[in-house]
């Protein structure tokens, strides 16, 4: 890695941390536990890393086979954490068009 | 660059911002699952990115993975019950790094050599933080599973031993960096990293899991941010910092909840303290019939019911929300109390109750009921002891003083359901049940709350 590019992601990284704690900071108690699960599934992004290693062109196998078992477990973090982030956040929703039918009746 | 990379790199931008707003949207329960979508889409978007842009060789792993992640994690999802939802949070903790690790495993394998110390060092970080979170996530998994028993694990010089292993994972991470041809150094890290993780989180107990949980989601995200300095990969970046510092926001609410510091709910090792240092309250327990309880419940204006992780293990969020039904029905305005670290995981009582189908409008927190207390005329404490633990407030020589509680004490009558008399989970006294206003209702929780919308509906 050349200086420039550590330097941008330097940039990248801090200013990511910036965003991060201003977004995150405004999420409510209330949704704290669907909070972690949806940040897991959004980091379950190294599943990227993972795919190159499992086939891109240059890996001797070794680095396929270990990059199988990443990308295995890196799409059970993706696909389980955001069905399931989304399982909770319809419990969440649903509440308030139940809410809203009561009234209108 | 190739066409194929530049629109590699601009699906990775795409999933950047994608995942950046759906975070924002997650500000409100309205908004929240729409920005779920959106992430998903952004996510989708990288992942085809990368298989056009990549130049994929081979086919059979990327396929074979893909596939069985996506069942596993599929049936995961179905089949979570929420009571679960910490375990299955710390599991994805360890799968989340474990895929860390091993792409770091990996770029070392085959590109050790042509690496800058930069990348190295990053590498080093990558790994080790991969590999203790994964352990230590598996462990707070088996404990919150009850595989592996929940009480803190102590032994003489455990501090001192964790810091020989500690100092020793970093002492060859600093010698893998500085001398890559010894790969010796690179597999003593890895494996003292293992060790050191489970060494972490074995000394700690169940009702410090909140605490640890939102560590080691922390230390999961930062090892796939090291993952993008590695690959020089900035959606990477991007949301690994974001997941750390979601950790790293939760874990500091989390300890300000038990007025307690990371190190101490480390290091300290809480659970395993039989306190002594409670006031002798001398007072008289007084308990209480199912039909007098549900007389008081029927004919108050406000009651409040206070849930704690005893409500989720008897799995009474049901019987709650029906009794709070009926009392509503009746005229009663009921409200919910949510204390920060109720239950194993950061909002964890929040996703029981809504599954049971309280309306999120009546779940309050901390801040906002305890003024409402001395105008509450029924406190309804259900399987909580040490958040209503008014020794947290009024004797300082507590072993959890200065932790803010729920002010139940100052409701006109408290009602606690309780298993047994036995202590709460830090073992310690609790003076509340000793009050005049209070008084005790024991038995299961659940059949205690069906009793008492029975005798409700008879009143």
């Amino acid at each position: 890695m050349n200086p420039a590019v550590l330097i941008a992601s330097v940039y990248v990284f801090a200013l990511a941390a910036f965003l991060g704690y201003q977004v995150i900071s405004r999420v409510p108690p209330l949704l704290h536990t669907p909070l972690m699960s949806a940040t897991n599934a959004i980091s379950g992004i190294s599943l990227i890393g993972s795919l190159v290693l499992a086939g891109a062109k240059g890996y001797p196998l070794p680095a396929h086979i270990l990059g199988f078992v990443a990308v295995t477990t890196a799409t059970i973090n993706v696909v389980g954490g955001f069905g399931i982030t989304d399982r909770m956040l319809k419990m969440f929703g649903k509440r308030k068009t139940e809410a809203k039918k009561e009234i209108a009746k | 660059m190739s066409l194929t990379s530049y629109f590699m790199e601009a699906t990775y931008l795409v999933a950047s911002i994608l995942f950046i707003l759906a975070l924002k949207m997650m500000s409100h329960p309205e908004t929240a699952r729409k920005g779920m979508f959106l992430a998903e889409g952004g996510m989708f978007a990288a992942i085809i990115g990368t298989l056009v842009g990549a130049h994929i060789v081979t086919w059979v792993w990327i396929i074979a993975g893909l596939a069985v992640g996506s069942i596993i994690g599929a049936w995961m999802a179905i089949t979570v019950p929420m009571t679960a939802m910490p375990q299955r949070t710390a599991l994805s903790h360890a799968f989340g790094a474990l895929a860390a690790a091993l792409v770091g495993i990996g770029e070392f394998v085959t590109k050790a050599n042509e690496m800058g110390i930069i990348t190295r060092g990053a590498l080093g970080f990558e790994v080790m933080l991969g590999a203790l979170t994964t352990t230590g996530s598996l462990i707070a998994a088996g404990k919150l599973q009850g595989v592996i028993a929940g009480k803190p694990v102590q032994f003489r010089g455990q501090n001192a031993i964790n810091l020989i292993i500690g100092l020793g994972m970093v002492s060859s991470f600093v010698f893998f960096w500085i001398h890559p041809e010894i790969v010796a150094a690179f597999y003593m890290m890895l494996g003292l990293a293992f060790v050191f993780g489970v060494m972490l989180v074995i000394p700690i107990g169940s009702a410090d899991m909140p605490v640890v949980m939102s560590l080691l989601n922390s230390y999961a995200g930062l090892a796939a941010a090291a993952t993008g300095f590695v690959l020089g990969n900035n959606v990477l970046i991007i949301a690994g910092t974001l997941d750390g510092f979601s950790g790293f926001i939760l874990s500091v609410l989390m300890c300000k909840a038990m007025n307690r510091s990371i190190t101490n709910v480390l290091f300290g090792g809480f659970g395993a303290v039989i306190a002594e240092a409670s006031a002798d309250s001398g007072g008289v327990i007084r308990e209480i019939s199912l039909d007098d309880a549900a007389m008081q419940l029927a004919f108050a204006n406000r009651v409040v019911f206070v849930p704690g992780y005893g409500l989720a293990t008897a799995q009474a969020q049901h019987a709650c929300r029906e009794l709070g039904e009926l009392l509503e029905a009746r005229g009663v305005t009921v409200k919910y109390a949510i204390h920060p670290v109720a239950g194993r995981m950061p909002g964890h009582m929040n996703v029981l109750l809504a599954e049971a189908n309280v309306p999120y409008s009546s779940l309050y927190e901390m801040e906002q009921i305890n003024p409402e207390f001395p105008s509450t005329d029924v406190a309804v404490v259900i399987g909580a002891n040490d958040v209503v633990n008014p020794d947290a407030r009024d004797n300082p020589k507590s072993l959890i003083a200065g932790m803010p509680i729920l002010e139940v004490d100052r409701a006109k009558s408290v009602i606690v359901l309780k298993r047994g008399q036995g202590r709460g989970f830090s073992g310690l006294e609790n003076p509340l049940f000793f009050k005049p206003c209070t008084s005790m209702l024991y038995g299961d929780a659940k059949s205690s709350l069906s009793h008492l919308a029975q005798a409700v509906q008879h009143v």
